[in-house]
């Protein structure tokens, strides 16, 4: 095969933080102003180099608004880390925050690899979640937090490189008795239950890249 | 036959182009005291003519229950409909202060707006009518009133989607236009009222029935979903095999294909033939047919998609290359779901074998 360990990502947060021009960004390096709603999940895949390993990433982006979390949360369980994106423009999707980590962790074991992204950190005169704020919150969740753009390209492929950094160390953690090949197929709720066990330390060894800009 | 011979009949100017056998068809039908809905139901689900917008909005709005099929009916029900929906605006819409800026009434109401505020600027992205702060607000009034007066499900998003052919249709027939032409700046207030009055109805009527796409859970587009993985069982099973094979779901690509009506799938214009033939259903039997339009869809790229891995698969169908698609290759589709669903419904059992 050609990459030496295959993860799957979920974006998700409220609608309109720009789950989907995030991902748009890292898979193409494009942007548009004119994106459409995502409805229920869209899918993308990307392969980088991560330490001098090879890393594909399998990416859903999921639909924001709650009608969907039937389809979506499907996708939560066989996840092995979480993109949780809010808009550092609109205090509301920074507020639903908790509930989208309740919401995940009813899914996936505690351990499971999270990080924040503060998107759209162009927009600085729009802001109105301090990068401060944003830091604390992710601390005292113990998970890490970084500020990107889409739009203007910054931090994106950085805030895969730190999953993926992450998501490497687990995963020798684990060992032998760990699984890095490519599993059957993609799709939902086919993978087996993590080893809880494994990543004590969570996603909490890695530092912040916080105020991108 | 005597009825083409357009000379002779009414007073349509000297001037005007040569009109096609369609629209003609359309002009005899529409044109009596009394249309004959069934005669009307069958002509539409060929197609409404391109070049007179005017019948494709008529007689959607006669088949969708919103104009009358009785023409000296026609004005006052219009009149009636049209302030009914005045009053819905005002009671639900407009602010305590009678300025039209809406203060929401509760934090339910006011997260409903929100949603909405968040998708109407992301809504049909490929139509530059979309994109005038004119029809922005005419939608955004449209979603709102039909999501607070429909509780049980609420604005789904996709709901925004199935709003834009309405729009556009009546749009266009207002404004002699085809839809790629519409002006919206010279579009007078009367005109913009009576879109919005007419797109709220017609949408009102068409999710009637499809009410459960949209509620908790959305029961209505699971048991499509499961309907559609049933009949590509029977109908091809090797693609079905395959699927299965790579693990791909249904769910994961047909799930959208249900919540949009295919509007995501296809150029617009090819949206609005493919509905011509929806309306034309009758309202009961149009989302079962739906599934029958998505069965033959999916095994339209059966040759490819037996080819791809799970990966490949995934993007394929997130993003299907119909975009060079015309009114005929839809018009293929329809008639193929059309055998389909014949054949499926004349021998009931063949859906009783469902694969587990």
């Amino acid at each position: 095969r050609d990459y030496d360990h295959l993860f799957k990502l979920v974006l998700i947060g409220d609608s309109g933080a720009g789950k989907s021009c995030l991902l748009l960004r890292f898979a193409d390096d494009a942007f548009t102003e004119s994106y459409i709603t995502t409805i229920g999940v869209d899918f993308r895949f990307k392969t980088i180099p991560v330490d001098k390993k090879t890393i594909k990433l399998q990416i859903w982006d999921t639909a924001g608004q709650e009608r969907f979390r039937t389809i979506t949360s499907a996708y939560y369980r066989g996840a092995d880390g979480i993109i949780l994106v809010y808009d550092i423009c609109d205090r509301e999707s920074f507020a639903h925050v908790d509930e989208w980590l309740n919401e995940v962790n009813r899914y996936v074991n505690e351990s499971t690899c999270k990080i924040l992204i503060g998107n759209k950190c162009d927009m600085e005169s729009e802001r109105q979640v301090s990068t401060e704020e944003a830091k604390k919150k992710a601390d005292d969740l113990g998970i890490a937090y970084i500020e990107c753009s889409a739009k203007e390209a910054t931090n994106v492929e950085q805030a895969f490189q730190m999953m993926s950094a992450e998501l490497i160390e687990k995963r020798q953690k684990q060992g032998a008795g760990g699984r890095s090949g490519p599993s059957a197929g993609g799709g939902v709720g086919l993978l087996q239950p993590k080893n809880r066990e494994a990543g004590k330390g969570s996603c909490g060894g890695l530092g912040s890249c916080g105020g991108g800009d | 036959s005597s009825s083409a011979s357009a000379s002779s009949s009414r007073s349509s100017p000297p001037a005007a182009p040569k009109r096609s056998t369609k629209a003609m068809k359309f002009d005899k039908l529409l044109s009596v005291p009394s249309v004959d809905l069934a005669a009307l139901r069958e002509l539409l689900w060929s197609g409404a003519p391109e070049e007179e917008p005017k019948f494709r909005a008529e007689s959607w709005q006669i088949l969708l229950g919103y104009l009358p099929p009785v023409r000296d009916r026609q004005g006052p029900g219009i009149a009636k409909k049209r302030d009914e929906y005045e009053e819905l605006r005002r009671r639900h819409y407009q602010s305590e202060d009678g300025s039209g800026e809406l203060g929401p009434h509760d934090a339910e109401s006011g997260a409903t707006l929100r949603q909405i505020r968040v998708d109407i600027p992301r809504t049909s992205p490929g139509l530059p009518i979309f994109s005038h702060p004119r029809i922005q607000a005419l939608l955004e009034r449209v979603l709102y009133i039909w999501s607070i007066r429909h509780p049980a499900s609420g604005y789904v998003q996709g709901i925004n989607d199935i709003a834009t052919p309405f729009v556009v249709v009546l749009l266009a027939a207002e404004m002699r236009c085809a839809p790629q032409d519409i002006n919206v700046d010279a579009a007078p207030e009367i005109i913009l009222d009576a879109v919005e009055a007419g797109a709220y109805w017609c949408l009102t009527k068409f999710l009637s029935d499809i009410q459960d796409h949209y509620t908790a859970g959305q029961p209505g587009i699971q048991l499509m979903v499961q309907k559609l993985r049933e009949i590509v069982h029977r109908i091809d099973e090797k693609l079905y095999n395959h699927l299965e094979a790579q693990g791909l779901d249904f769910l994961q690509f047909s799930f959208r294909w249900m919540n949009c009506l295919l509007l995501r799938e296809f150029p617009f214009h090819c949206v609005i033939r493919l509905w011509d033939s929806y309306i034309a259903e009758s309202l009961e039997n149009f989302s079962s047919f739906h599934v029958y339009v998505c069965a033959v869809f999916l095994i339209y790229w059966s040759p490819q998609l037996k080819q791809m891995d799970f990966q490949q698969l995934m993007l394929f169908m997130q993003k299907l290359p119909t975009g060079k698609w015309k009114n005929q290759e839809i018009e293929t589709l329809l008639a193929e779901a059309f055998v389909l669903k014949s054949l499926f419904h004349s021998s009931p059992k063949h859906l009783g074998l469902g694969p587990k």
